[in-house]
């Protein structure tokens, strides 16, 4: 079970308001597909436009990344740069 | 749009070149006699980018009508090595890194040179005034004074009898 | 400076001061930039563009245009096949694609002075331009919106009618200029400011500024028979160019190569498309190669600024002061589509420091302005300038020394960021008292004369990247990169091959490929180069190793294991066998007998990436009868991880800080009541010239070197621009006896402020 933590507006727009709600994964790939499983939508915006921070380390793309029992995931809009 | 032939001593050489209408000496010397290390970053003067020694005087080649360039000497960056040796002013932007993009170089190195060549032994005020007419986006000045000042330095080095 | 901690490291090319391999080529003027490209029966493209700040478009009449000889092409937005759109990464955000499609040539609505809606290609500049001037464009004016906090107000002409504010629940019932609206934050913010015992309050607003890149946008493209395209361009990513040029043209990726040029500056706003999708249509109209170069005044117009911005901000902080609490609102421009880094400055704003309560909330505006662009640090010197200012207010109140309230708040390795990451190798606290230790911060300031600190964060990014390392038969080595190389990345690339090969310097050559000639990589940017496409080329170099060993171990006939590499010359171990060194010259030209040419690429998509830190300082004077400020001495430190080439590091710290004081100083985007840009020049928009600045000192605080580079690099480029909006502001604000809050500090605001306005 990983904690999904967003500080996204557009996510919001998609879990009703939600910013912080329980996933069951063992992968990032895992994970995009439940969050789409559960808020159809959100497993593509993920996918395709946000980083994800894993326990604290900020990742991009990482689909093959582990997630471990109790880890943190925040989605976080991807930050790119100049 | 009537052009003529003009004739002109580019980096030493005598070169023929067509001109006319509203062209600018750096659109002669960058579409017609392919001399692209000129640049152009304003079309109006602000930047220096453009910058050429016409006559020993420096100009922005972007404010000079190409048919005006008939009888004059210029000298664009193309000439500014000898023989493929490096002017002390490229070495110094080489060796203090005074350069990022490159784009301003040219007309920085120009520019450098028309000052040396009149005050071999610059003040830091007098190279950063005298450099105002050159705008860097990337270097913040710094190095490039440094550069000037320490090619200035190799110049008169170069000068003294030995 | 070294770090005791740290073991002492014995490199031999990484650290050093090399020349730059392509420094003979951009010193003599053969560097070939963007507009520098000919091509047989090359015609020239121009642009019309609107002379209105927002206008819908009832009719667009090229037939006279098209009947003048010498034209040979004319596209205006309905040549576009932008297909099903969708998003790409493109700068800070990711950018809608029907968006971008109708910034480059608009559809039925303009919404800026200088956007693109025709657009010709002539056998001659002159041709050109009588051509543009006979396409006869009929506009229906409509009111227009400059400023963001106008427009939010209710009665606001609304830009987008189909624009209804994301991130608020429910939906709104009526369509917006608020784009998006974000809100990030944590704790309990209201009990923190009711037990406060200090609070400090302000409005802040920064202008739209332009990144000023020397060289204007250029490319030239060449559409073929076959729909096989190609398109030379200066930009900060080949690949990147290739993907919205194709997918606003609606082409297949393999249709279209794009030969990356040098790139005369770019700073953020060379990461997405303005004349590439136009030329290639022009081309793909009249089967020739078409020149499209901008205009300064097309650049200031058209190109993208970053955006101005409008923030409150609300501190609360104990009486000796830690920090315990801030509210802050952002609003920031987007122009005339959605997506303003604003998402960033919400996430930057508080990143150098452990706040426990936060509340950000960040609001996208679209006005009738060109579409914002990346800009260095995107996002991030806006919302530093407020927060800095309001720390420095704080430790005017407190009269604490501004660097030790700072270190008293500084982040931590292990504090969680409001963003969610968590703060790993970072010397942000190092960094100021290098600073405070450092002869500037001592010396004492002449009468008329003040100081200001500042500081800045930005994340610095990964992801993906490509690089090759070929041997040469004589022994050298050549590293293709996928980067176009802005500031010197090509020496920083080849420095890293030598140090991994045990090559000197002057062996190795670097070469920026083109998108048939190497695998993808992301855009320049993001101060990823030496990060993520270093960490490839270091791969592949270190492929090249192993290859290496293995060969001289087959040569041998021993155990790689017994095959030891050092400074490019492979030994053997095993004592048993009594044979001499082979070198990397004496590998390389036997190849063909131990198995071929070696070579090898790396593609990765590089994770890790360590965030930076930069604190400067900026002493000042102001000439009391003309409001003028001039910057007396200035210095700049960072953490930069380890500097692999610390000229080129010191550079991106001065030229940042450089950017910085025009920033704060003079740069703006003057707009007439027409919504009108009054200022698209040089000469007008007044960016910073070497008589403005004095030399600008630099501290490279190496204390912490990244682990996962192999190296120790971090990014560099980015955040030597946040700090000094509010460095030149704290100095300003210290002098005149009152909190500036608005940039820039132009004379005429700064002589107001002296009461003398």
């Amino acid at each position: 079970m990983a904690r999904v933590v967003s500080i996204s507006s557009k996510v919001r727009d998609l879990t009703g308001g939600l910013d912080a709600f329980d996933v069951e994964a063992a992968t990032v790939r895992g994970l995009i597909r439940a969050l789409e499983a559960k808020f159809p939508g959100l497993g593509d915006l993920v996918e395709n436009e946000m980083s994800l921070a894993i326990d604290g380390e900020i990742h991009q793309d990482a689909m093959l990344e582990p997630l471990s029992p109790g880890s943190e995931v925040v989605l976080i809009p991807r930050i790119s740069g100049g | 749009m009537s052009r003529t032939v003009v004739n002109a001593i580019v980096n030493g050489e005598p070169v023929a070149f067509l001109g006319g209408g509203g062209q600018s000496l750096l659109d002669a010397l960058r579409d017609e006699l392919r001399l692209t290390g000129t640049k152009e970053g304003c079309g109006t003067g602000d930047c220096g980018a453009c910058s050429v020694i016409v006559d020993g005087r420096l100009v922005c080649a972007c404010l000079m009508l190409a048919p005006e360039a008939e009888g004059k000497r210029i000298e664009t960056i193309e000439g500014l090595a000898d023989n493929g040796h490096l002017h002390p002013l490229q070495h110094q932007f080489l060796e203090q890194a005074a350069l990022q993009c490159g784009f301003c170089t040219p007309g920085l190195l120009m520019a450098s040179k028309a000052l040396l060549d009149r005050n071999p032994d610059p003040t830091e005020t007098e190279v950063r005034y005298w450099l105002a007419g050159n705008i860097c986006r990337c270097t913040g000045y710094d190095k490039v004074v440094r550069a000037v000042m320490d090619a200035a330095a190799d110049l008169r080095q170069e000068e003294k009898p030995r | 400076m070294s770090d005791g901690n740290q073991p002492p490291v014995d490199f031999k090319v990484v650290g050093q001061r090399p020349i730059r391999p392509d420094g003979v080529d951009k010193v003599t003027g053969r560097a070939q930039f963007g507009a520098d490209f000919h091509l047989p029966g090359m015609l020239t493209g121009r642009i019309k563009r609107s002379p209105h700040a927002h206008a819908r478009i009832v009719s667009i009449d090229a037939s006279a245009a098209e009947k003048l000889p010498g034209v040979k092409a004319i596209v205006t937005g309905v040549d576009l096949d932008v297909g099903a759109g969708g998003d790409i990464e493109a700068g800070e955000h990711a950018a809608a694609m029907k968006d971008v499609a109708a910034n480059v040539l608009a559809g039925d609505k303009v919404f800026y002075q200088g956007h693109a809606v025709a657009a010709v290609a002539a056998t001659s500049p002159e041709v050109a331009a009588e051509a543009l001037d006979l396409i006869v464009v009929t506009y229906e004016i409509l009111p227009h919106v400059i400023d963001v906090d106008e427009a939010m107000m209710p009665g606001a002409p609304v830009l987008h009618d189909d624009m209804y504010t994301k991130g608020v629940t429910p939906k709104p019932a009526k369509p917006s200029n608020v784009a998006q609206r974000h809100v990030m934050g944590r704790g309990d913010v209201k009990a923190a400011f009711a037990s406060a015992g200090v609070v400090i309050e302000g409005r802040y607003t920064t202008a739209a500024v332009h990144q000023g890149y020397i060289e204007p946008h250029a490319c030239v493209a060449s559409w073929g028979a076959d729909g096989q395209s190609t398109i030379w361009c200066s930009s900060q990513g080949q690949f990147l160019v290739r993907a919205m040029t194709a997918r606003i043209l609606n082409l297949p990726l393999s249709d279209l190569k794009v030969i990356p040029a040098e790139i005369g500056g770019g700073f953020g706003g060379k990461t997405t498309v303005y004349l590439e999708p136009v030329a290639l249509a022009l081309s793909r109209k009249c089967g020739r190669p078409v020149k499209l170069v901008m205009s300064r005044e097309e650049v200031f117009l058209a190109s993208g600024p970053t955006s101005g911005a409008s923030m409150d901000i609300k501190l609360a902080a104990t009486k000796d002061g830690k920090i315990t609490a801030a509210e802050m609102e952002l609003r920031y421009q987007a122009g005339a589509f959605a997506g303003s880094p604003v998402n960033l400055g919400c996430m930057t704003a508080f990143a150098c420091y452990d706040v426990e309560n936060l509340a950000l909330v960040g609001l996208d505006v679209v006005s009738n302005r060109p579409k914002v662009a990346a800009y260095r640090a995107p996002g991030a010197p806006m919302a530093a300038f407020a927060v800095e200012s309001a720390i420095d207010d704080l430790a005017r109140k407190l009269d604490m020394d501004p660097i030790d309230l700072r270190i008293l708040n500084a982040v931590k390795d292990g504090a969680k960021t409001v963003y969610g990451a968590t703060v790993r190798y970072s010397a942000f606290i190092e960094t100021l008292e290098a600073v405070k230790a450092h002869p500037h911060y001592k010396a004492k300031l002449k009468p008329g004369q003040a100081r200001g600190v500042a500081a800045g964060f930005w994340f610095n990014i990964g992801g993906e990247s490509s690089a090759a390392v070929h041997v040469d038969e004589d022994g050298g080595a050549t590293v293709v990169s996928s980067n176009p190389d802005i500031g010197g990345s090509r020496a920083s690339m080849a420095m890293m091959a030598a140090e991994t090969l045990g090559l000197p310097i002057e062996r190795v050559r670097c070469t920026i490929a083109d998108t048939t000639s190497i695998g993808f990589s992301g855009s320049t940017g993001g101060s990823r180069v030496t990060f993520a496409t270093g960490m490839a080329v270091v791969e592949a170099a270190q492929k090249v190793v192993a290859d290496l060993k293995r060969r001289a171990a087959q040569t041998w006939e021993c155990d790689i294991a017994h095959v030891e590499w050092r400074d490019g010359v492979a030994t053997c171990l095993d004592p048993s066998k009594n044979v001499k060194p082979l070198s990397m010259k004496v590998l390389a030209s036997k190849s063909a007998k131990t198995g071929g040419p070696i070579a090898a690429e790396v593609s990765l998509n590089a994770q890790g990436a360590a965030a930076g830190y930069g604190v400067h300082v900026c002493d000042l004077e102001i000439d009391a009868e003309t409001g003028r400020t001039t910057v007396v001495r200035y210095t700049a430190a960072q953490d930069v991880g380890r500097a692999i080439h610390p000229a080129y590091v010191e550079g991106q710290l001065q030229g940042g800080a450089a950017q910085g004081v025009g920033w704060a100083l003079n740069e703006e985007y003057v707009y007439n009541k027409q919504g009108l840009l009054d200022n698209a020049s040089f000469l007008d928009y007044r960016m910073p010239v070497a008589s403005d600045l004095p030399m600008i000192d630099t501290i490279l605080v190496e204390a912490k070197p990244n682990p996962r580079h192999p190296y120790g690099a971090k990014g560099v480029g980015e955040v030597p621009i946040v700090p000094p909006l509010a460095a030149v502001s704290n100095a300003v604000s210290a002098l005149v006896g009152k909190r500036m809050t608005a940039l820039p500090l132009s004379p005429v605001s700064v002589l107001a402020a002296m009461g003398k306005g």
